[in-house]
Parts: C-alpha cells; sequence; structure tokens
C-alpha cells in the first residue's frame, strides 16, 4: 500500500511552544485515517501541516511522494481538500457559490464556472442532500447544513486526498452518520484518501480504518480501532477512566466515561 | 432555476445597464444648472456663453466626478474584501488622507498642481496608509473589523494633524492652494488633467479585475483561500497597489471626498449578491453616477452657494455608516 499524503517526522512549533513533536501519518488510497486525542494534543495543527497551510518546522509531508512544499497552489488544491473546523465567510456567498469556489484551482483568471463546474458543483450538493440550497445565502442554512455545503466544496475540488477537521462536532446524531456515509463512500468508490480529525470516539471507530493517537504532541498510538482504543491506553492519554466495551453490531469497540465521583 | 452564480454574460449585462446608467446621469447632469443653457446654442457656436457653460465648465467637473466617483468606490469595494471587513473605506481608514498629505508635500516642494508628479505622490501615500492600515491591523492572518478601523481612525487623526502642520508652516498663499486643494474641489479642471486622473483610473481598476475571483475566495479567511489555491500574498500586493492607484489618482485632483467607497459598493452588494466579479466592476460605474449625482447636488442644492462635494457624501455616508455599524455589532453578538 503507497501512501498519498505521508508526514514523515514532522515538527511544529508556535513560537516558543512545540505543537508536533516527529509526527509520522501516511494515508493510502481508499484509506480513512481518523486523528484523535485531548484537546491540545495538536490534532488541528497536524491538519495544517498536512495541508501545507504551515510548514513544518523539521521533518516533511508528502503528496504522490514528492514534498508538499514544491507544488503550486493550484496544483496542490487539485489533490487536496479541506474541511475546516470552524469556516468563516465574510459575506454573503450563497450555498452554489460556495461549493463553486471548490473548482477555483481549475478556472482560469476571472474563474467562470463553465457548464461542466456547475455540473460538478450540483452533484456534490445533491449527494450531500443540500441541491434545494442552491440559491440560500451560507449565513442562512443550520450549522449541520454548512457543514455539509461545505464538505460538497471539497468534493467539487476533485481532490484525491480529503482532509476533516472534526467535520461534524455541531451536528446531531442523523447528520454526524450522514457526513461520514459520505466520506466513507468517496473513499470507497472513488479511492479518496480521507484523514479525519474526530472528537468522538465512538465515530472514529466506526468509520476509521486506522487510527492515530495523538498525545501531548506526540503519536501515542497508531493502528486499528481496537488497537488504539483500549482503556489502557485511552487512560494514559487522556489522563481519566474510560470503560471499552463491544459495539454490539460491529463488534467493534466503544468508549464510555466513566464518573469519578 | 439557474442561480445567481457569476457568468460573463451577467457580467456583460450587469455592466451595460449600469454604463447606460452612468451615460444617462452624465448627460442629465451636464443639462442641470442654476443657469439655463441650450444645447443647440451651444453647438451652433463655439464662442456662446452656452458653449463654455456646458464644455468648458459643467461637462469636465461632470466628467471628473465620474472618473473620482467610480475610483473611490471600486477601492473601497476591493479594500473591503481584502480586509474581510464591509466596513472598510479608503475615506474612513486614512488612505485618502495618506494620499492627501503626501500630495501636499509634493505640492509645497513647489510640483505645479496640475503635473503628474502630485498623483503619484498621492499614490505613494495611498500606498503607505494602506500598507500601515492593513498590515498593522493583522493578527492570526485577518484583520478583524474593530482593529482595522480603530487603526484607520488613529491614522486618519495623524493624516489630518500632519495636514493642518503643514499648513501652519507655508506661506499664506501656499496655504490657500493647499487649502483649496484639501477641501476638495471637482471644479475648474482641465481636459488634459482629466485624461491623465482617467488614465491611472483605468490601470488600476484593470489591474483589480484580474484579482477579484480570489478576493471572492479570501471571503473564506486566509487559511480557506490557500488551501483553494489562491496565493493570498500575491493577492494583497495586488489589491493594495491597485486600490492605492485609484484612491491616488481619485485624491490628486479631488482632495478628500468620503463614504463613496462605503455606500455604493453596499448598495451594490445588496442588488447584485457579494461577487467581487460584479461588485468591483460595478462600484467603478455606479461610484461615478454616484459622485456625478452628490456633485450636481452640490452645486445646485443651494444655488448660487455652492457646497464642497465632500459635504454632501458625507451628511449621506455617516448616518449610513453608522447603519450599517449597528447592524454589523447585532450580528457580531447574535
Amino acid at each position: 500500500m503507497t501512501a498519498v499524503l505521508a508526514a514523515e517526522s514532522v515538527s511544529f512549533a508556535y513560537g516558543d511552544a512545540a505543537v508536533l513533536h516527529a509526527v509520522d501519518v501516511a494515508v493510502a488510497p481508499g484509506e480513512i485515517v481518523g486523528v484523535i486525542g485531548p484537546n491540545g494534543s495538536g490534532k488541528t495543527t497536524l491538519v495544517r501541516v498536512l495541508s501545507g497551510t504551515v510548514a513544518p518546522a523539521a521533518g516533511i509531508v508528502r503528496l504522490d511522494g514528492v514534498p508538499l512544499a514544491s507544488f503550486r497552489r493550484r496544483e496542490r488544491a487539485r489533490r487536496l481538500a479541506v474541511v475546516p473546523q470552524d469556516p468563516v465567510l465574510d459575506f454573503p456567498f450563497t450555498a452554489l457559490e460556495v461549493v463553486l469556489m471548490g473548482r477555483a484551482p481549475y478556472l482560469g483568471t476571472l474563474g467562470f464556472p463553465r457548464a461542466r463546474d456547475l455540473e460538478i458543483a450540483r452533484d456534490a450538493m445533491a449527494r450531500l442532500d443540500v441541491g434545494a440550497l442552491e440559491d440560500r445565502p451560507l449565513d442562512r442554512v443550520s450549522g449541520g447544513e454548512r457543514q455539509r455545503v461545505l464538505l460538497a466544496r471539497a468534493l467539487a475540488q476533485e481532490a484525491r486526498v480529503l482532509l476533516l477537521d472534526e467535520p461534524t462536532t455541531h451536528l446531531d446524531l442523523r447528520h454526524q452518520a450522514g457526513m461520514h456515509d459520505v466520506v466513507r463512500a468517496l473513499a470507497r468508490e472513488r479511492g479518496v484518501a480521507v484523514v479525519s480529525v474526530l472528537h468522538d470516539l465512538n465515530l472514529a471507530a466506526l468509520y476509521c480504518d486506522r487510527l492515530v493517537l495523538l498525545a501531548g504532541g506526540r503519536v501515542v498510538r497508531a493502528g486499528t480501532p481496537g488497537d488504539v482504543l483500549t482503556a489502557d491506553v485511552l487512560r494514559a492519554a487522556f489522563t481519566t477512566e474510560v470503560y471499552v466495551g463491544v459495539h454490539p453490531v460491529t463488534g467493534g469497540p466503544v468508549v464510555l466515561p466513566r464518573a469519578t465521583v | 432555476m439557474t442561480g445567481r452564480h457569476v457568468t460573463a454574460g451577467r457580467l456583460a449585462r450587469t455592466a451595460g445597464v449600469l454604463a447606460v446608467a452612468l451615460a444617462v446621469s452624465i448627460a442629465a447632469a451636464v443639462a442641470i444648472g442654476p443657469v439655463h443653457v441650450s444645447l443647440t446654442q451651444a453647438l451652433a457656436r463655439a464662442d456662446s456663453p452656452d458653449y463654455a457653460i456646458l464644455f468648458r465648465t459643467r461637462l469636465p467637473r461632470v466628467l471628473l466626478a465620474g472618473v473620482v466617483g467610480g475610483s473611490l468606490a471600486s477601492a473601497g469595494a476591493a479594500l473591503q474584501a481584502l480586509l474581510g471587513n464591509p466596513l472598510a473605506c479608503p475615506h474612513l481608514l486614512g488612505i485618502s488622507g495618506g494620499a492627501a498629505v503626501a500630495g501636499v508635500f509634493a505640492l509645497i516642494a513647489g510640483a505645479d498642481p496640475v503635473s503628474p508628479l502630485v498623483p503619484l505622490a498621492a499614490f505613494g501615500g495611498a500606498l503607505g496608509a494602506i500598507a500601515i492600515v492593513g498590515l498593522g491591523s493583522r493578527a492570526g492572518g485577518r484583520t478583524t473589523p474593530h482593529a482595522v478601523l480603530l487603526v484607520g481612525v488613529v491614522f486618519n487623526a495623524l493624516a489630518a494633524a500632519a495636514l493642518m502642520l503643514l499648513n501652519a508652516i507655508v506661506s499664506y498663499t501656499q496655504a490657500q492652494g493647499v487649502l483649496f486643494w484639501i477641501m476638495g474641489s471637482l471644479s475648474t479642471q482641465s481636459y488634459a488633467l482629466i485624461a491623465g486622473v482617467t488614465a491611472y483610473s483605468l490601470v488600476g481598476i484593470a489591474w483589480l479585475m484580474t484579482r477579484t475571483h480570489e478576493l471572492n475566495l479570501l471571503a473564506a479567511g486566509e487559511e480557506g483561500a490557500l488551501q483553494l489555491g489562491v496565493d493570498v500574498e500575491r493577492t494583497r500586493r495586488t489589491v493594495f497597489v491597485a486600490a492605492s492607484l485609484l484612491v491616488g489618482a481619485a485624491v490628486s485632483v479631488s482632495g478628500m471626498i468620503g463614504f463613496v467607497g462605503l455606500i455604493v459598493p453596499h448598495l451594490l452588494r445588496l442588488a447584485l449578491g457579494p461577487d467581487h466579479r460584479i461588485v468591483v466592476p460595478a462600484s467603478f460605474l455606479g461610484g461615478a453616477a454616484f459622485l456625478v449625482w452628490a456633485d450636481t447636488l452640490a452645486r445646485t442644492a443651494l444655488a448660487p452657494v455652492e457646497l464642497p462635494v465632500g459635504v454632501v457624501t458625507a451628511l449621506a455616508g455617516g448616518p449610513f455608516f453608522l447603519f450599517l455599524l449597528r447592524r454589523h455589532l447585532r450580528r457580531a453578538v447574535r
């Protein structure tokens, strides 16, 4: 299995505050890798490094075997798409306008969409069940719809690598499952490589092929959900007591918090 | 459902409608004035008073109002996008002030008011002001609306103080000329000067147009734009320089005229949506028509007394700004 995106021993610091220490992560086509860990463990920073938004202080990120930093920005955006945790939008663009922005790396200076770009954007919206929102300004849709529009924008980018930063944190159960179902279908059908930062360990167990557990900016465990989500490993990483059971349907791990009082 | 997304056809239609509106505005503004004139008389005899009023007094003034209004409005639209701040405006941010200080320096240093040195100096001043305000209010890759307005207010006050200082230390006759220049007048300008300023402005707007798609993507924040393939630094540099060219050109011939860059892009966004590929060129045409009418009001409202056009735009723009600020703050709270 060859990795399409790989971080090799990357470190990163904000000023003097070291955030990542020699982290290795790799994702293969069609694979979903979940990045989990306590608050402040460096998950979001890892996404920023993997996306080329910031350069690592040490180590290297490779996309298709080539150093990420050597790609032209547009070329990189055609291969790698990011769904941010807290998307900003300064002006009230409509959902369709936002999804069409995903076509930017393919368009000329003025970026007028061609018929094919519109088709791709509308397909992506239909796939995420937000087709009816086409003309709705993005500041007038619900949080769940907004996240799905942004995933549709990433789909419209037609990238083979998808980075998700806690894409479903603010969503209800149905929309959480819906988003992750779409992402999994993309990985399985189109061979998209997915790296997804997840807060919810049970979603991580359910949807990821492999997990990388970060704590204090280091990888403390990597492997299948069954390998990583054990009571001992989680107790050490999160410094709290947990109960790990068995999912009644999938047979995978289920993580429950434990009251200490 | 066709959606309102931007296509070349939609841009052409919008620009066409606005261009016609501008042409009608120019024709109407030339016809309106305290003295009744006859076009047939004017065309028949080049030495008639009608000819002098229409073609030597009113038309140059109206055309200049158009160029200045278009420049300020399109620069405002672009700066709002670049700073991610709908309240940005060349005047409020002190960019017009920076241009004025540099222009006055050039005048005092002996530059002829109609030489190209004054617009160039004003361009330099605008660029310096944009750099200071734009970069000074940035934190973590973004400028917050509050920071940018605060830095702008401070910079504006500095520029005003610098202008008063310059005015105080020069001779009385020089001070008269400087004051006249700062006050902002669209009157008694030669066609040669208008042509020169128009050239600066057209270069500025053409340059700006090449970055309008990227300005849209910047609405997703700097990181978001980066991830969509935008060279954010290059976009910022280009927009800074192009907007400076536009503001510098406007200020060098008309002094400080406020709020055009705030009102016009806002109204056009309400009507046309936020896409800058449409809003920026539409602001150029709409801003031109807006200032043509504002100036017509300025010279006719209290005729024979002529108001500075900046007074008219400020009287309209001040309350409008407060209204926008209120709305913005309410949204921020929600």
